[in-house]
C-alpha cells in the first residue's frame, strides 16, 4: 500500500479528461473454491460459462423489472458521465455509470434485442467473450453501488442494479469476489462479518461495560441474548469493536441507559450488515436477513432497532419487511410476516434507526446534554450514500438527512456544512462502498474518496473543520484508511453517537 | 406507384410500431419489481409518485440536476417535438381541431428550434469528450435520421412547397383505407420515408426510453415499504417452501 498515492486535488472541480485503461486489471481477489462452495455458489469458473452466463442473464431480465428497463431505456445522454467519484478519482471512462452499464448493455444486445442480433457493430452489441467477462469483473468491481448517478438519470436508471446484476451472474459461473463472498460465509458460519464468535462476543461486551465504568462510574449495560427486551439492537459487528466504531455503540448503550429502555444484543443476529445486498443475490439477502427474524422471534423484543450502518439501513428499512416480515402492514392472511408483526409494537417505527431512536427521545426531552463536551470539535456530516439514495428516517421524506443534522446540533455546539452539491441526495461515497472495502481495492478506495476528501479539505481550510462524522460503519472503516493518505488525522470521522457518547449527561436524573 | 408503395409501408410500419411497442409494454409491465427501490427522497404517497413523474416527463426534473446544457437541448428539441406532431394532426384530421389550428404557427418556428436542438445535441455527440467516449454508431445516426425529418420537413415549408391538401387527402385517405395520390415531390418521398425508418426502429431502439421512464422502479415507487409489505410472486414462493 505504501505506493499509494492521493491524486492531486482539482483546484477548480472540472471534469477531468479520459484516461483509457486507467484502471483495467485493477479489480479484486477473485474468490478461491473454497469460499465460493461453503454459499452454494460453484468453485471456480465453469467450463460452459459463456451459455450459463446468457441464460442467467435472461433469468434476471425476467426476475427484475429495474433491470429490464435500464438495459432499454438508456440513450446515452451522458448525464451520468461526470457523476461517479470513480470516474472523477480514477479518470478511467468504463467508471462513467453508462460506460459501466453498456459493458453489459452491449452483451443483452447481441443476444436479447433483434437490432444486436442483426447489425451488432451499428448498436454496440458484443459477443460475450472471456475479455468480456473479464471486464465485467474488472469495472463492476469498481463500482460503490451508491446510486449517485441515479439521482441524476432522466430514467432513473441505477447503475447500482446493473452492477447487482452483473455480480450475481459472475457468481452462478464461478467467478466470484473474494472479499464480498468470503464475509458472507462468515456471517453463516459464525454469525456476523467479522467472524467474532459468541464467547469473544460475550468477553468483548464485558470489557467494555468496565471501560465504561472506568470512563464514567456509571453501571452502563451491554446486554445480549436477553429474553424479553424490549429493544433489539442489529448493528454492524465492527461496532464491537474497530475504532472510531466502538464509540458510537458506547453511545448507543448510554442514551439506551439514559432513557431507561430495556434493550438487548443478540448473538444470533450479531451483524446488521447484509453483504447479499453487495452481489446482487436474492437467496443470500433473504437467509441473511432472516437471521435478525429468528433472533426477534426467540427473544422476543417489542422494537427493532438498527445501528449506525450505512448499506445495513437501506436492507433493514427498505427490504427487511419484504424479506423477512420486520415492519408493518402486512395482510390477515400473510402468516409468515403477521407471525413476527403481531409481536412488534407499531407505536413505533419498525425497524427503527438509532438516529430516529435518539432524536425521538431528544424531542421528548428524555436526555440532557453538556454541549461543551463536544466544544473541541468543529463538526461536519458526511451523508452515507445508502442512507441518502436508499432509505428515510421518520416521517417525511429527507428525515434521512435532518434527523442526523438535529441530534448533532442538540449534542454539540459547533456545526458546518460541506459544499452542497455533495451533501444530502448528491452526497459522494467514501469510495469503499458496496463490497470494496478491502485492500486488494485500495487504489480504487483512495482515488474513489478524491471528491470527498476536497470538500473536506475546502471546509478545514474555511471553517477548521475537525471532525467528520457519519452513521456507516464502512464511512468510517473506509475514511480511517484514506484519511492519512490525503494528509488528515486518522481520527478525524467517528459517528453520530460518539458525539452523543460525549456529551450526554448520565445518572443524577 | 409511390402512393401504393407508402401506403403498404405505413400500414406496415404503424403496425409494426403499435404491436412492438405493446409488446415491449407487456414485457415491462409483466416484470416484477422484488425489492422497494426508489431513489430516495422519495414521495410517500400515489399522489406525491404522479407529481414526481410528471415532474420527470414535463421538465426533466433529473437532467436538470445534472447538466444544464443537456437539459436546455434536450427541452427544446423534445418540446419542439410536441409542437410539430400536434400541428401535423392537421393532416389526419377534417375539420382541423381548434386548438390544432391555434397551435399551427406555433409548430411551425418549433420546426426550426427542434432542428437547433437536435444539431446542439449533435454537437455535444461530436466534441464532448466523455459524450462521444459512450456514442455508438446508431447515436449518431438517430440523431441524423431526426434531423433530416426536421430538415426536410422544414424545406417544404419555406423552401419548395408540396401540395399539403394533396397530402392530407392522401393520409385521410389511409386512415379510411382508401389509397390517394401522394404528390411525387422528392423532398416528400425523403421526409416520409425517414418517418417511416423511425416508426419501425422505434420498439427496437433506445428510443423506448419513453415507455420505459414510466416503468423506472428508482422513479415509480412509494417509499413506504416500513408500512406496507412489498411482496413480489417469485418472492413470495419463496416463503411457500419453508418457514
Amino acid at each position: 500500500m505504501a505506493d499509494i498515492v492521493a491524486p492531486a486535488y482539482r483546484t477548480i472541480p472540472i471534469i477531468p479528461a479520459l484516461i483509457p485503461g486507467a484502471m483495467e486489471g485493477k479489480g479484486p481477489f477473485v474468490a478461491s473454491e473454497k469460499i465460493n462452495e461453503a454459499i452454494g455458489f460453484p468453485g471456480q469458473l465453469v467450463e460452459d460459462w459463456h451459455d450459463k452466463a446468457i441464460a442467467k442473464m435472461g433469468e434476471l431480465l425476467n426476475k427484475y423489472r429495474s433491470f429490464r428497463v435500464f438495459m432499454d431505456a438508456c440513450v446515452h445522454c451522458g448525464a451520468c458521465t461526470d457523476k461517479c467519484h470513480y470516474f472523477i478519482g480514477t479518470q478511467d471512462p468504463k467508471n462513467m455509470p453508462v460506460a459501466r452499464q453498456d459493458l453489459m448493455r452491449s452483451v443483452y444486445r447481441r443476444y436479447f434485442t433483434i437490432p444486436g442480433k442483426l447489425f451488432p457493430k451499428l448498436v454496440g452489441a458484443r459477443d460475450l467473450t472471456r475479455e468480456v467477462l473479464d471486464e465485467w469483473f474488472n469495472y463492476y468491481h469498481q463500482c460503490s453501488e451508491c446510486r449517485r448517478c441515479s439521482v441524476f438519470c432522466p430514467y432513473g436508471i441505477d447503475t447500482a442494479e446493473i452492477t447487482m446484476a452483473a455480480r450475481e451472474i459472475l457468481d452462478s459461473i464461478g467467478y466470484g469476489q473474494k472479499y464480498s463472498n468470503e464475509i458472507i460465509g462468515k456471517v453463516h458460519k459464525i454469525g456476523n462479518n467479522l467472524g467474532l464468535p459468541g464467547p469473544a462476543l460475550n468477553d468483548t461486551l464485558e470489557g467494555l461495560e468496565e471501560d465504561v465504568k472506568d470512563a464514567t462510574g456509571i453501571d452502563i449495560r451491554f446486554p445480549i441474548d436477553v429474553k424479553g427486551a424490549e429493544v433489539l439492537l442489529v448493528t454492524p459487528s465492527a461496532d464491537f469493536f474497530a475504532e472510531p466504531h466502538i464509540e458510537s455503540l458506547i453511545g448507543y448503550a448510554k442514551v439506551f441507559h439514559a432513557t431507561g429502555t430495556s434493550w438487548t444484543l443478540s448473538s444470533l443476529a450479531s451483524e446488521a450488515g447484509n453483504f447479499g445486498m453487495f452481489i446482487g443475490n436474492y437467496d443470500q439477502l433473504r437467509k441473511i436477513a432472516l437471521r435478525i427474524r429468528e433472533a426477534a422471534l426467540e427473544l422476543g423484543v417489542k422494537r427493532i432497532v438498527v445501528g449506525e450502518c450505512g448499506h445495513a439501513w437501506r436492507v433493514a428499512y427498505s427490504f427487511w419487511n419484504t424479506l423477512s416480515g420486520v415492519g408493518g402492514g402486512a395482510g390477515e392472511v400473510d402468516r409468515f410476516a403477521q407471525m413476527l408483526q403481531k409481536q412488534l409494537d407499531h407505536r413505533y417505527k419498525q425497524p427503527t434507526h438509532i438516529c430516529e431512536f435518539t432524536w425521538d427521545m431528544i424531542e421528548r426531552k428524555a436526555l440532557t446534554f453538556d454541549k461543551s463536551k463536544n466544544d473541541k470539535h468543529i463538526i461536519t456530516f458526511h451523508d452515507s450514500c445508502n442512507v441518502a439514495r436508499g432509505s428515510r428516517m421518520g416521517d417525511l421524506p429527507g428525515g434521512q438527512f435532518e434527523i442526523p443534522r438535529n441530534i448533532i446540533k442538540a449534542v454539540a455546539n459547533n456545526f458546518v456544512e460541506m459544499a452542497p452539491n455533495t451533501t444530502r441526495e448528491q452526497t459522494f461515497c467514501c469510495g469503499g462502498g458496496g463490497g470494496v472495502l478491502t485492500d486488494d481495492l485500495l487504489e480504487l478506495r483512495v482515488k474513489g474518496a478524491l471528491p470527498r476528501m476536497e470538500v473536506l479539505k475546502q471546509s478545514v481550510d474555511e471553517h477548521g473543520v475537525n471532525f467528520m462524522a457519519t452513521i456507516c460503519a464502512i464511512c468510517k472503516a473506509q475514511f480511517t484508511k484514506v484519511l492519512p493518505i490525503y494528509g488528515f488525522d486518522r481520527k478525524m470521522v467517528g459517528g453520530v453517537h460518539q458525539l452523543v457518547s460525549n456529551s450526554i449527561e448520565l445518572g443524577q436524573k | 406507384m409511390a402512393s401504393i408503395v407508402f401506403a403498404i409501408l405505413f400500414y406496415l410500419a404503424t403496425l409494426l410500431f403499435v404491436v412492438g411497442l405493446l409488446y415491449r409494454i407487456g414485457t415491462y409491465a409483466r416484470t416484477p419489481a422484488p425489492l422497494k427501490i426508489p431513489t430516495t427522497p422519495a414521495p410517500t404517497t400515489t399522489g406525491g409518485v404522479v407529481l414526481r413523474m410528471t415532474r420527470e416527463v414535463v421538465f426533466f426534473e433529473s437532467l436538470f440536476k445534472s447538466n444544464l446544457w443537456i437539459w436546455g437541448l434536450g427541452m427544446m428539441f423534445h418540446a419542439s417535438l410536441a409542437l410539430v406532431v400536434v400541428r401535423h394532426l392537421r393532416y389526419f384530421t377534417e375539420p382541423v381541431w381548434t386548438w390544432v389550428a391555434i397551435a399551427q404557427p406555433f409548430g411551425m418556428y418549433a420546426g426550426i428550434t427542434m432542428l437547433l436542438g437536435l444539431l446542439g445535441l449533435w454537437g455535444r455527440r461530436l466534441f464532448v469528450e466523455r459524450i462521444r467516449y459512450i456514442s455508438t454508431p446508431s447515436d449518431h445516426l438517430m440523431l441524423l435520421l431526426l434531423i433530416g425529418i426536421a430538415a426536410s420537413g422544414l424545406m417544404m415549408k419555406f423552401v419548395a412547397h408540396t401540395d399539403v391538401i394533396a397530402v392530407k387527402g392522401y393520409f385521410l385517405g389511409l386512415m379510411h383505407f382508401n389509397v390517394q395520390v401522394l404528390p411525387s415531390d422528392l423532398l416528400l418521398v425523403v421526409h416520409l420515408s425517414m418517418v417511416v425508418a423511425l416508426l419501425v426502429v422505434f420498439p427496437f431502439s433506445k428510443l423506448l426510453h419513453a415507455p420505459g421512464v414510466f416503468f423506472s422502479p428508482t422513479r415509480n415507487q412509494k417509499d413506504n415499504p416500513r408500512e406496507a409489505r412489498h411482496l413480489s410472486a417469485w418472492a413470495a414462493k419463496l416463503e411457500s417452501e419453508k418457514n
